[in-house]
């Protein structure tokens, strides 16, 4: 933590960056997002195991003027968020400072998102046992299961967007549910607009999804969300061999097509 | 501390009352326990899931007056002619919400001003009329809560049709406050006996984080004051403070269905979304987060008090509980009132 | 409203469609219901929600005088959803209309006053309202002066009035287009408004000026008029903002405490100033 705020110290005296985004001490007893301007604010930067909202949403928020540097404060899921955030050329490299957190909380300093890359696939990228056993529970449910499962689930949302404000990935200005012309997806929560909804953010964020559980933490309802973007990114590994996070150049799979791909579907 | 007298509800009297009220056609919403949560419910019997030592839901019942989809009429179209069907008001649900606090029983003095602020909502009207409200005063508190900020005690009745308060020996101190309240007390007599009890005692203290007439005059000249955009950096734009308070009231107007046939539909919405004040020209007022946090805080504390007497906020702390980025409105405010003042 | 639900709307038979300008329509609206058609009442300046089943509702101005009775109109630009299915409706078809909403011109206030209109393009609509009802009332006031003026020629709206007032000996009517937008037999003036009123001069002296038109030109148009020596409480105006319900309860139309659909559309210049910047 001292280092953290060493680094960021320096960025801000600098003026090598304007703006860190962090972690501070939050209510009761929890971390929040923080955003320093000045050396002395560096002192209120944390981070522990209680920072794990993924920061890299504001990267693409756009809330601070234009030619703004920032230096992010990346754990590993908003070093893979970055990393999927450049390779669908959203970010400029020259403006972002990415201060990398180890999962031993030691500090990296990356030279640019190439670097990141690097580190990145030197580190075990599998899914956990406890994720794979949450798909699996789902799995294992016949198709009337998980409709019913489903369909319980949804019938709680009440259309916040809470997940689709909080994931990096979601950075599109006008969201399709904000089209009227025509209206792709109901307004009002009820149960085919849920359904509706979640679909399509399931559908749009397929293999693009690091997994970093943001949207199901971020929901007020506890929406287990996250696990239909998980089960389509292990889908889509299976199928494509391709996963989000892993490379800046490689093309996104839903958008390319390639001579081996497999065509079981057509019979 | 004063022992005064009030009726007495024994907790054994609850499965009874419960089932008189269904019988009597009556939905009765109470606090269910959900794993480590409680939220309401319809429950039809009583059991012992329901809770009464809860401090707070993370939804409000305020779905219940102001439904979250409101059908507002069908209607049917050709050529030739157009036709409108509005609902039977007169099926409106008879609903009884159970163990409500006292600050979501005061939150339907908002509700209830704006949606008569001179033009009178028939569908909010008639299911606040047809709604009895049993509050239950609170033992404990939070972090989160500041009802008294807002001038409403753990221990009013303001709202509630009757007020229970538990006692030590787990049963209920009775207040009658309103007619509907009485209606209550009547149906069920026998369930209801005396008791002399220091009510005082049982209700917890939450302290004053801040004054709310001073809130109010100090938000008066705030609107190009520089601490919004710095307030508002971590707000991710969601709706979900808007959703869970008790007191919000934006919504959408939405028509769904075919031209031949569908319906429109009032619907929650969120002055939090970017899109809230967009115009079709492309023009956005409240285009930038810092902006949209103003009108949050400014409409509950400062529009609102002046234009229908009566604050947007009742203290319950859902917003900063439920909120992803931990956006705690009462730390804003005291914030707010450290801050230099404008004019 | 015909019944106490507020948001049910009046059932309105389109009688006329006239074409005004490019992608700007002008419908007659009569009531489906005599009982209502006799009970509606409304003031110079009123909004209403006009709509079409299925697709939603759209916040324009009662564009006709309500000196005239028997029906309402109301001319709008398609622009998004719910104009687009408007332009889309034919003579015979059936809207919805809610209102009226808003406040409105103080006309009663002008009497015994010279009576200057500005307008700009689209925005002569909310005008033509106030403007047909003090014509109606024309004994009631002085000179008479209208300046209106569309991006071309063609996008001038209520073409067939616009020669009515300008040959009327009562009212003095200057037309123009911007630079560019003019053709070889236009006779009008050729400038943009703010330019034109600047040239034209009028005399600030017991004399209302009623303004309407884009942002832009109302931001050019208000430090003419000041001045020509108008007060800011003798300039009125209307604005408009996103609206959804037109009563006070969405949420969204407030500019600070004041919310467009109460408290105005209608404001003097004065009032304006005292709006926050938000907008």
């Amino acid at each position: 933590m001292d280092k953290l705020r060493q680094k960021a110290k320096e960025l801000l005296s600098n003026n090598e960056v304007q703006i860190v985004v962090g972690y501070e001490e939050g209510t009761a007893g929890k971390a929040r997002p923080a955003f320093i301007s000045s050396p002395d604010q560096a002192d209120t930067l944390i981070y522990d195991e209680r920072c794990i909202h993924n920061l890299a949403v504001y990267l693409t928020q756009h809330k601070l003027p234009n030619n703004t540097k920032i230096a992010i404060v990346a754990s590993f899921p908003v070093m893979k968020s970055i990393i999927t955030l450049a390779s669908e050329k959203q970010l400029d490299e020259n403006f972002i400072n990415v201060i990398g957190i180890s999962k031993d909380n030691n500090l990296i300093e990356f030279k640019d998102f190439a670097d990141i890359e690097r580190y990145i696939n030197q580190q075990d990228l599998s899914f956990t046992p406890e994720e794979q056993a949450l798909i699996d529970k789902i799995d294992a449910m016949s198709m009337e299961e998980r409709w019913e499962y489903w369909q319980n689930e949804f019938s709680r949302c009440f259309k916040c967007y809470a997940c689709r404000s909080a994931c990096p990935m979601c950075y599109c200005t006008l969201c399709i549910t904000d089209f009227n012309q025509p209206q792709w997806v109901s307004v009002p929560s009820h149960k085919l607009g849920n359904f509706e909804w979640h679909i399509n953010r399931a559908m749009h964020l397929a293999g693009r999804c690091i997994g970093c559980d943001e949207c199901s933490r971020a929901c007020p309802l506890d929406l287990p969300i996250n696990l239909l973007t998980k089960k389509l990114s292990m889908d889509i590994q299976k199928q494509f061999g391709y996963s989000a996070g892993q490379s800046l150049t490689e093309p996104y799979a839903l958008s390319t097509y390639k001579p081996d791909d497999k065509e079981t579907f057509i019979r | 501390m004063a022992t005064e007298n009030y009726k007495l509800l024994k907790k054994e009297s609850l499965p009874a009352l419960f089932d008189k009220l269904t019988a009597s056609g009556k939905t009765i919403y109470a606090p269910v326990k959900k794993g480590e949560k409680t939220e309401f419910d319809i429950v039809t019997k009583y059991s012992n899931d329901i809770n009464d030592e809860y401090i707070q839901t993370v939804q409000s019942l305020k779905g219940t007056v102001f439904p979250k989809v409101e059908k507002l009429f069908d209607y049917k179209s050709d050529k030739v002619d157009t036709s409108i069907q509005e609902p039977d008001f007169s099926k409106f649900p008879q609903n009884v919400l159970w163990g409500l606090h006292p600050c979501d029983a005061a939150a339907f003095r908002p509700l209830d001003a704006t949606f008569k602020w001179d033009y009178n909502d028939e569908y909010f009207l008639t299911r606040m009329k047809l709604t009895t409200v049993v509050g239950l005063s609170c033992s404990k508190h939070d972090d989160y809560c500041f009802c008294s900020s807002v001038d409403i005690s753990p221990a009013s009745g303001d709202g509630s049709d009757i007020l229970l308060t538990k006692n030590k020996a787990g049963d209920y101190l009775v207040e009658i406050i309103t007619e509907k309240g009485q209606e209550v007390y009547d149906m069920a007599k026998d369930l209801f006996g005396e008791i002399s009890d220091d009510k005082e005692s049982y209700i917890t203290d939450v302290p004053k984080k801040f004054d709310l007439t001073e809130l109010n005059k100090n938000l008066d000249g705030s609107f190009e004051a520089p601490y919004w955009l710095a307030q508002s950096m971590r707000c991710i734009g969601c709706g979900a403070c808007a959703y869970v308070c008790p007191t919000c009231t934006c919504f959408d107007l939405q028509d769904e269905g075919a031209a031949n046939k569908g319906s429109r539909i009032k619907c929650w919405d969120s002055c939090g979304f970017g899109h809230f004040t967009l115009h079709t020209s492309g023009h956005n007022p409240r285009e930038t987060q810092s902006q949209r946090w103003r009108q949050r805080i400014l409409h509950k504390f400062s529009y609102m008090p002046d234009r229908i007497k009566v604050f947007g906020c009742v203290g319950c702390g859902r917003c900063s509980r439920a909120c992803p980025v931990d956006m705690n409105l009462s730390e804003h405010l005291i914030k707010i009132m450290e801050e230099p003042k404008h004019e | 409203m015909s019944n106490t639900n507020i948001y049910k709307p009046y059932l309105m038979k389109i009688e006329k469609v006239t074409e005004e300008a490019p992608f700007v329509k002008t419908f007659r609206l009569k009531f489906t219901n005599e009982e209502e058609a006799t009970k509606f009442k409304f003031k110079a300046g009123q909004f209403g929600e006009y709509s079409v089943v299925g697709e939603g509702e759209s916040t324009f101005c009662i564009a006709s005088s309500p000196t005239r009775e028997g029906y309402i109109e109301c001319t709008f630009r398609e622009t998004g959803r719910v104009t687009s299915a408007l332009a889309n409706k034919e003579e015979g078809e059936i809207i919805g209309f809610r209102g009226p909403y808003g406040n409105t011109f103080p006309i009663d206030e002008w009497k015994g006053k010279n009576l200057l209109f500005i307008a700009g393009g689209i925005a002569l609509p909310p005008m033509r309202c106030v403007i047909w009802n003090c014509l109606d009332l024309r004994e009631n006031f002085k000179d008479f002066t209208i300046v209106y003026g569309a991006k071309t020629v063609n996008d001038l709206v209520y073409k067939h009035e616009l020669k009515e007032w300008e040959e009327r000996p009562d009212v003095k009517l200057i037309t123009t287009v911007d630079p560019g937008g003019e053709t070889p037999e236009w006779k009008g003036e050729i400038g943009f408004v703010p330019t034109v009123l600047e040239k034209a001069a009028p005399s600030a002296d017991n004399t209302i000026a009623i303004v309407c038109g884009p942002p832009i030109m109302i931001k050019y148009t208000f430090p003419i008029l000041e001045k020509l020596g108008f007060k800011d409480t003798d300039i009125f105006t209307t604005l408009e903002n996103r609206m959804k319900c037109g009563f006070g309860k969405c949420g969204r139309c407030n500019v600070g405490k004041v919310y467009i659909c109460k408290d105005g559309p209608v404001f003097t210049y004065a009032e304006l100033k005292k709006l926050p910047a938000e907008y």
